[in-house]
């Protein structure tokens, strides 16, 4: 069997340099930035406020509204502005992946916004993303149980590697191309699985395992960040 | 007990002898955080004190509100925070003219209140007191609500060291506004330059003394 290398020379289950800021936008309530190498996520949160229209309010409990948008100058070939059809469904899983761990059902009729904002892409974009919004989230004041850490998971022909950089998301040989996303939260519950590609199922417990490993890395750099802050 | 920074999901104390309170709870026989803030301890409750985020209103808060809505029977005001509060006409300590309500208050106007209850419907705010009324004259400033423990001080030690450098009157709403009345509108600025000192050096320690050495810097006509 062949075995390939990583086109950056990372080792299997290196994360590329993560950097984590909060407080990166003074008007937001709550704005945090993450980093995996180029890969750079900003994300603010507004509120809990008031949600208009009327029709959307629900009085039993409290809405969250992600919108993931990628800048137009985030990649090299110039992106459309505006929303699109990926962009879309990618704010309706980063809601997903955030919601398990907020406590906002005393926020009858509100709304907490969160804003992500891709400013550099290079792969594992949504990841970025979850992670900068959950510090965001934190720093806002919101009540939540726990934090939520995600990291990709890909395949290099039958091997696993973490943290997928543009490369690797395009390599095509051997089985193809893998990406599996994945979110967990600290306590080591996972909120949040994709798979785009093939892996049978006795490798995708593997990939699992070593997200929950990835993920309490992540989940280190996410703390220090927020502890700094508040030193200030 | 010293206070330290604490992140949603972590543990901040363990045994079974201690009382969770607000932004925390009991898992098994630890004290887990549900929020970011500063945890700090007294008595056996530990309490997190948040550093961030929207004003969150309690009952008996001295506010300061803007008129928004002007209904038949009150006030709809603006209190910078999640839901808009309502002033009910009985709350008002004069006589009001039921078709005149706007002659007493209108849009834009603001006023100094006091949150007298909050309950699922809403929050009620009062002026029967002392101190609570409509603001005639002054500035009004806007600050981080949750700088405002600093810009008062320790008993009130920040507050009136401005108050008496800068002869103006300062009334603090919990909610992040600051209403500054002087004689003149030279110290009515000074003051808010020195408000907002305060909220920039807010994690300094000693804050009051730094305070102080800023104005003795301005001493003598020079503002």
């Amino acid at each position: 069997m062949t075995t390939y290398k990583r086109p950056d020379g990372r080792k299997h289950d290196e994360i590329r340099e993560m950097k984590a800021k909060v407080g990166v936008i003074p008007n937001a309530d709550g704005s945090a930035m993450f980093s995996f190498g180029d890969t750079i996520a900003i994300a603010a949160v507004y509120g809990p406020k008031k949600m208009h229209p009327q029709h959307l309010q629900n009085p039993e409990k409290g809405t969250l509204r992600c919108v993931y948008n990628m800048m137009s100058f985030s990649v090299t070939d110039r992106i459309r502005p505006g929303p699109s059809r990926r962009s879309t469904e990618i704010s309706k899983i980063i809601e997903w992946a955030l919601e398990p761990v907020l406590m906002i059902d005393k926020y009858s009729n509100m709304v907490i916004d969160v804003h992500i904002s891709i400013i550099q892409a290079n792969a594992s974009t949504r990841c970025a993303g979850i992670n900068a919004a959950t510090m965001a989230l934190a720093h806002a004041g919101i009540p939540m149980k726990d934090l939520v850490s995600s990291v990709s998971i890909g395949k290099l022909d039958k091997e696993l590697v973490v943290d997928l950089n543009k490369e690797e998301e395009d390599f095509k040989e051997g089985e193809g191309s893998t990406d599996i996303p994945i979110t967990f939260t600290n306590q080591g519950k996972m909120t949040h699985i994709q798979l785009d590609g093939k892996i049978k199922s006795k490798q995708l417990k593997e990939a699992v395992e070593l997200a929950r490993i990835s993920c309490k890395k992540i989940y280190e750099v996410q703390k220090k960040a927020l502890k700094e802050i508040g030193e200030k | 007990m010293t206070r330290k920074i604490i992140i949603p999901g972590e543990v901040i104390v363990k045994g079974e002898g201690y009382l969770p309170g607000e932004g925390t709870e009991r898992i098994g026989d630890e004290i887990v955080a549900m929020k970011y803030g500063l945890a700090e301890e007294s008595n056996k409750l530990v309490k997190i004190i948040s550093l961030s985020g929207v004003y969150q209103p309690r009952r008996g808060n001295a506010v300061i509100a803007k008129v928004v809505r002007v209904t038949f029977n009150g006030w709809f005001m603006d209190i910078n925070a999640s839901d808009d509060a309502f002033l009910s006409l009985t709350e008002v300590p004069r006589y009001v003219n039921k078709d005149g309500l706007e002659e007493v208050m209108d849009i834009g106007d603001m006023i100094v209140a006091k949150i007298w209850n909050i309950n699922k419907r809403g929050i009620d705010l009062s002026i029967k007191s002392r101190g609570l009324g409509k603001i005639e004259e002054g500035i009004i400033v806007k600050i981080n609500s949750n700088k405002v423990p600093r810009v008062i001080g320790k008993e009130g030690s920040m507050i009136n060291l401005i108050k008496d450098n800068t002869n103006c009157n300062i009334t603090v709403g919990q909610n992040g506004l600051i209403w500054i009345k002087g004689d003149k509108v030279e110290d009515e600025l000074y003051a808010k330059k020195a408000i907002l000192f305060v909220t920039e050096k807010s994690f300094i320690e000693g804050l009051t003394d730094e305070v102080k050495k800023w104005f003795e810097e301005r001493k003598g006509g020079k503002k």
